[in-house]
């Protein structure tokens, strides 16, 4: 028998909503199966379980805020019969105190998202000060979203006056609609964006790089292709990103209880912009293993998912690296803020034909800049340079990106 | 006026003075109060101005002249009982706490016990253990009896006064260590109302909430705090019972955060209640886990460096108050 857990959906995540369940008691459950939906301040994300078996019973009720690390149902594993029936009992409802605190069921090692500093699936509490507790509830603001800064960590009335400005009136219990969605998404990144900058000592690289190799790779791989069929220029940074980070882990990963914790797996962080405001960042899993067309599928698959609000579980805290991408906004660079906890982001500007020179001679060149923002508690300047030339070197030459 | 630099217990001598001159029915009772001029030379000189039977030295039985003092008061009198310390107070607990505290209640509202009764209290003279415990907090648990601390020459000087003219008993602690220090008093002696405690210095970030011999260490403290940039608000309490809980709660309230300083013990104490009362009725408006600095749990020692290891020191209430503002402790004992 195995419990079904809230998970912590990301570093700040104290507790999330359930909105409604995929399953019933009586039910059989694949692993990767998506069984519930959990209202958090990222929006609804699907709920992925990591185990096959048999639903016994749903402990949460829809619209029940349930802590992270809380107990949501409890999975039989195949062939295991309930506790009751194995005793020949009648009601075997509760759970024994003592068997309540069993460790979180396990989960897929691909996916496995790292447990952020702060959200421990113990179902502890987090320190907050009641003068700092009351404060948060007149401004109507979640206190998971802050960081503590009073004795042992614990949140004070100053760091909740400090936190960004919330929604007035109680939370929503269910789905969150329109206004109230976005400014608890707001609220999210605020937190998170205010926590990497007072914490993470960010340092900046950047490169210039003529593009037109990979856009020529790029016009004659999809001149025999159909629209639909097609690859974006996206696909070749996310690619040239993933294979660069297999040869510098050490930018792949968390920083988390003062240590740096290698991410397995290259699972790139997509930040995507939401219509009507707002951010995203889903992993886009195994981004080293995807052959083009797959890769283009699983961003498409990833963009649309993410403006419908149906983001999976696994995908809010796999990415061990975020990429953000805002060329098509007109910008030329972009000096980005580290997602906590991981310790490095990728930034692309637009593609703008500039003078570029080529053998001696001032050519005009499709060109393209590529910043890294690095956590300098993980590493330095010189790995932080080294995963950046790599990068380059890959985008100028892409018949490299997928070697036969 | 201008006003007059004067030690402690000159303003304690000069309300003594003004008692008897105001009242005839005022007289000073205790162990060496006459001829020798007090243990403490409180009452130097006041012998030879008043006479023999209104500055009364008495045998060395503080349960007996303590009870003269009730039976004194019940008859009419205003009698003003010293003791030497507080520790010998324990001999007269029987008068105070089964006959001083009790009678109006016993009889009805028949009765009342208008007694005044001093007594030195605290450590920091290296005079042992049987001469420098801080039990004001125990007279504190006894309903029918108002405790007082004068930590200010002005309160020393005019808590008397507004004592005696309470018509229940009333005993002042004055402390030890404050006896020889100097300080300002202006004009006439008057009356030093008993009911409030008073904000010795303001300020915004943490309380120190104390009173007696702790105040002038929670201003050092406090001076010290200032020079760090933590603005620290120094609340003398003046009263130990009945407590100003509306003076702590507004404290706590603009600050958020505090540190009772009571050189009593911590177990079952003065400074456990009021972070009971504080948790009762300001828990919303704390930050941060209250903080105590109180003595050590031992008898306070004779040997001078044991002793100041002992008793709260300035240094310990700044390092109670670097914890509480966000250092790494769990802001618990001290």
């Amino acid at each position: 028998m195995s419990e079904f857990r809230m998970p912590s959906l990301g570093a700040d995540m104290e507790s999330g909503t359930l909105v409604e369940w995929n399953i019933r008691p009586g039910e059989r459950v694949e692993r990767g199966q998506i069984v519930c939906v959990v209202e958090t301040q990222k929006g609804a994300i699907d709920v992925e379980i990591w185990e096959t078996g048999t639903v016994e019973r749903l402990v949460a009720e829809e619209g029940d805020k349930v802590p992270v690390g809380e107990v949501m149902a409890v999975i039989l594993a195949e062939g295991e019969k309930a506790e009751g029936e194995a005793a020949g009992q009648e009601a075997p409802v509760e759970p024994s105190p003592a068997e309540a605190p069993q460790a979180p069921s396990p989960r897929a090692p691909d996916v496995s998202p790292p447990v952020p500093p702060h959200a421990a699936a113990t179902g502890g509490r987090r320190r907050i000060s009641p003068a700092a507790r009351k404060r948060a509830g007149e401004l109507g603001l979640d206190p998971a979203n802050v960081s503590g800064s009073g004795p042992g960590g614990a949140i004070t009335l100053a760091d909740i006056e400090q936190a960004p400005e919330a929604p007035a009136g109680p939370r929503p219990a269910r789905r969150a609609a329109g206004h109230d969605a976005h400014a608890a998404m707001r609220q999210a990144i605020a937190a998170a964006m205010a926590r990497s900058k007072r914490e993470i000592p960010h340092y900046y690289l950047g490169h210039t790089l003529s593009a037109e190799p990979t856009l020529e790779w790029l016009a004659a791989y999809n001149a025999e292709r159909s629209v639909a069929e097609r690859l974006i220029f996206p696909v070749l940074q996310l690619r040239a990103v993933a294979m660069a980070l297999q040869e510098v882990p050490a930018l792949n990963g968390w920083f988390v209880d003062g240590a740096f914790r290698p991410a397995e797996g290259v699972h790139l962080g997509v930040a995507i912009a939401l219509r009507g405001g707002g951010l995203v960042a889903p992993a886009l899993h195994d981004a080293d293993r995807l052959d083009p067309d797959a890769m283009m599928a699983a961003l498409r698959d990833l963009l649309t998912r993410a403006r419908k609000d149906r983001l999976r579980s696994s995908e809010l805290t796999a990415a061990g690296l975020t990429v953000t991408n805002l060329g098509d906004l007109g910008v030329d660079s972009v000096q980005g803020v580290i997602y906590p906890p991981q310790v490095a982001l990728v930034g692309f500007g637009r593609i703008a034909e500039r003078p570029w020179v080529r053998d001696g001679r001032v050519v005009a060149a499709r060109c393209l800049q590529v910043s890294l923002a690095a956590d300098h508690r993980v590493t330095d300047g010189a790995i932080g340079a080294r995963f950046l030339t790599r990068l380059t070197d890959l985008l100028t030459e892409p018949d490299r990106l997928w070697p036969p | 006026m201008t006003p007059q630099t004067i030690a402690y217990r000159e303003a304690l001598r000069q309300g003594l003075r003004e008692a008897l001159i105001r009242d005839d029915r005022v007289f000073l009772m205790g162990e060496d109060v006459g001829r020798y001029g007090g243990t403490y030379a409180v009452s130097h000189g006041l012998l030879e101005e008043f006479g023999e039977s209104r500055i009364r030295d008495t045998p060395l039985s503080e349960s007996t002249f303590t009870g003269a003092g009730i039976g004194a008061a019940l008859n009419g009198m205003r009698p003003i009982v010293e003791i030497m310390t507080v520790n010998f107070s324990l001999l007269a607990l029987d008068q105070i706490i089964n006959n001083a505290a009790t009678l109006r209640h016993m009889s009805g509202g028949q009765l009342s016990v208008p007694l005044v009764i001093r007594m030195t209290t605290g450590g920091g003279r290296q005079l042992a253990a049987q001469h420098s415990h801080s039990l004001e907090g125990w007279y504190a648990h006894i309903p029918g009896l108002r405790i007082v601390a004068p930590a200010t020459h002005e309160d020393a000087r005019g808590m008397l006064l507004a004592a005696l003219e309470d018509p229940d008993p009333v005993l002042i602690f004055e402390h030890a260590l404050l006896l020889g220090a100097e300080g300002t008093v202006e004009g006439e002696p008057h009356p030093m109302e008993l009911d409030h405690a008073a904000i010795r210095r303001e300020g915004g970030q943490v309380s120190l909430i104390t009173y007696g011999g702790m105040l002038h260490k929670s201003l050092a403290a406090a001076e010290q705090l200032a020079a760090e940039g933590i603005d620290t608000e120094v609340l003398d309490l003046r009263t130990l019972r009945p407590l100003d809980d509306a003076a702590i709660m507004a404290s706590v309230a603009k600050t958020h955060r505090l540190v009772v300083v009571d050189e009593g013990w911590r177990s079952g104490s003065l400074s456990a209640e009021i972070i009971t009362r504080i948790n009762e009725q300001a828990f919303f408006e704390l930050d941060a886990p209250p903080v105590r600095v109180c003595s050590q749990e031992v008898p306070v020692p004779y040997a001078k460096h044991l002793e100041d290891a002992a008793i709260p020191q300035v240094e310990d209430i700044v390092a109670a108050v670097h914890r509480l503002m966000g250092g790494s402790g769990s802001g618990g004992a001290s």
